[in-house]
């Protein structure tokens, strides 16, 4: 069964692509658990509705779009002009920093304030697929986002000597321009003037930014290490009256492992979908 | 008497698999999945779901072939379900697993607490009696299964038993890990909390039972006939007048008892995990309930008397 055909008749909006072509955090696509099972299947639906109804764009999404309501378009207009322009003054600010002080020393702690408000923000698109007004899976979009906070809260904002390291600037530029990216596609398609390059430039730059935000996620996690081992920080011992305890370093270490089985899939995903979108390939997708 | 003919074709690829001529109209489901096996022995009856539509409800094995909507000649689409494993098999290796993993922590074998306490013993008698509790559980689940379970389907996918038993397994030992070890912390409130827990645990063990019991005699040996379960002379069936499943109620009781015994978080997550899991049974169920039995008693829920 080809799965085109069913996604280009359901005509979800190309908001449903979401997620599927923001590098670089990952998506819960072990085919381990029931729940992750779940989550897969899920995406890989999101990823083909998008793709479907970006093939027929003129034709599908805006219908979908009329049957949102005005005020979950102005909404949602509004919030991804706010965040392209919010990406858009970290980029300029980041490069500005560059020109003047020649280096990256320092470059996080003077433009911290701006990334973490602009990406806590990034949590009301797992209220906005929670109250149904963007078609993804509640899950999908949880675990990304989740994933963005736990990186900028939980190991580059709490571990100060990390601030510096090269690997925090890889991430950085790569969530950046995936950002920019993709919310101005969001902006564009719900005002119904998508440019080509707009839409080449979402399902192209992964193929680069994917890897190099990872590879930057990764190298920042590693480097964090030591420190996590030494403070013992965001951990419980024994004994306590709750008999349990948590181990940081280890959820660290459990947290790099699950990368390795993680974005082979999701990259290949991305590059099936950026296939059908960009050349209209259609896949016959194994039916489960 | 007229005879059926019928066709059987893969539903996914549609490709003519069986033509079998001269049915009779009587033959029920599970006979023609018998015929079928035997141009195609790699599926055998239980592996085979047969359905009129490609894409529609599996038949019933007991469902007779001149009672479904079809001609003489009748057209059903098969799906392989793939390996199957009998229920038994899969509720044994659930329940054996949690019971002696449990002991190898009780019993500190090396290589899980550090050397010098290799196959020490616990100074909290609250450890001892959790160690009881949770064998007495697990004892029970595999007598149970043994002798008083009467099992509606036969064989479940091979895949559920690495599912189910990553989950029984896992969390036994993530449970037992703390509940043993020799930095355990007892109950705060001592004696008392201990006992209350106790009672708990043994009034929903015996409460757990009853429901197995009240549930077995509801269906006769062989067959595969439904009832309403109603309440018995044994008080323990009487939440029966309150909820669908009460034996969910009782093993959620049970579980919760035990996290009140042992202080222990991840107990009190796997009882949460087990909860949700098992509300999710039981709506089946009580839907399937309602659906079937149109004087279905209006008072109950069906897991949480009065709320869920």
């Amino acid at each position: 069964m080809g799965r085109l055909t069913e996604a280009a008749a359901a005509g979800s909006g190309s908001r449903a692509a979401g997620w599927a072509g923001s590098p670089p955090t990952l998506l819960p696509l072990s085919p381990t658990s029931p729940r992750c099972a779940a989550t897969m299947a899920s995406s890989d639906e999101d990823g083909t509705n998008g793709g479907a109804s970006e093939a027929g764009e003129d034709r599908e999404a805006p219908g979908e779009r009329r049957r949102l309501g005005v005020l979950a378009t102005a909404w949602l207009t509004f919030y991804d002009i706010a965040m392209t322009a919010g990406w858009l003054v970290l980029a300029i600010a980041m490069v500005r920093f560059y020109m003047e002080k020649g280096t990256h020393r320092g470059l996080y702690k003077s433009i911290q304030k701006t990334l973490k408000f602009f990406q806590t923000f990034a949590l009301l698109e797992i209220v906005h697929c929670l109250i149904g007004i963007v078609p993804t899976s509640v899950i999908v979009t949880g675990v990304q986002v989740s994933s963005r906070i736990f990186m900028v809260w939980l190991i580059t904002h709490s571990i100060k000597p990390i601030q510096n390291e090269e690997s925090v600037v890889l991430f950085l530029v790569a969530w950046t321009v995936t950002e920019i990216t993709r919310y101005s596609f969001y902006t564009f398609s719900l005002l119904d003037h998508l440019p080509y390059f707009i839409k080449w430039a979402r399902y192209n730059f992964f193929i680069i930014l994917y890897p190099v935000g990872v590879a930057g996620e990764l190298l920042t996690i590693y480097a964090a290490l030591p420190h996590v081992k030494k403070t013992g920080m965001f951990s419980i011992r024994l004994p306590n009256k709750y008999n349990v305890s948590f181990d940081y370093y280890y959820f660290l270490l459990i947290t790099m492992a699950s990368y390795i089985p993680l974005f082979p899939q999701l990259y290949f995903h991305m590059l099936r979908q950026r296939r059908k979108v960009l050349h209209g390939e259609v896949i016959v997708e194994k039916d489960d | 008497m007229k005879h059926y003919e019928v066709e059987i074709l893969d539903a996914k690829t549609r490709e003519k698999l069986c033509f079998l001529d001269k049915v009779e109209p009587h033959a029920t489901i599970a006979e023609i999945k018998n015929l079928f096996t035997k141009t195609h022995p790699q599926w055998y009856p239980a592996r085979q779901s047969l359905r009129l539509d490609p894409k529609g409800k599996s038949l019933k094995d007991e469902d007779v072939l001149q009672k479904l909507p079809v001609g003489t000649t009748a057209t059903l689409y098969f799906r392989d379900l793939g390996a199957q494993i009998s229920w038994v098999t899969v509720f044994l290796t659930e329940y054996a697993g949690p019971l002696f993993i449990y002991l190898l922590f009780y019993f500190r074998v090396p290589f899980i607490y550090g050397h010098k306490y290799d196959f020490t013993s616990s100074r909290h008698t609250v450890v001892h009696l959790a160690c009881i509790c949770h064998s007495f559980h697990y004892i029970k689940r595999l007598l149970e299964t043994l002798f008083v379970h009467r099992f509606s389907h036969g064989t479940m996918p091979l895949r559920n038993i690495f599912k189910n038993c990553t989950y029984y397994w896992g969390f036994a030992a993530w449970m037992a890990y703390y509940i043993n070890h020799p930095l355990y912390t007892p109950p705060t409130y001592g004696a008392q909390q201990v006992k209350l827990a106790l009672a708990i645990f043994v009034i929903c063990q015996l409460g757990n039972f009853s429901i197995h019991m009240a549930l077995r005699d509801l269906r006769p040996a062989g067959s595969k006939t439904r009832k309403i379960p109603y309440p018995t002379k044994n008080p323990f069936t009487w939440l029966f007048l309150l909820v669908s499943c009460p034996n969910y109620t009782y093993e959620v009781g049970s579980w919760i008892g035990f996290a009140i015994m042992t202080q222990c978080l991840p107990v009190a997550l796997f009882s949460l995990v087990g909860f949700t899991q098992m509300t999710i049974w039981a709506k089946g169920k009580h839907r399937s309930y309602l659906k079937e039995f149109r004087d279905y008693p209006p008072l109950r829920m069906p897991i949480i008397p009065f709320l869920l």
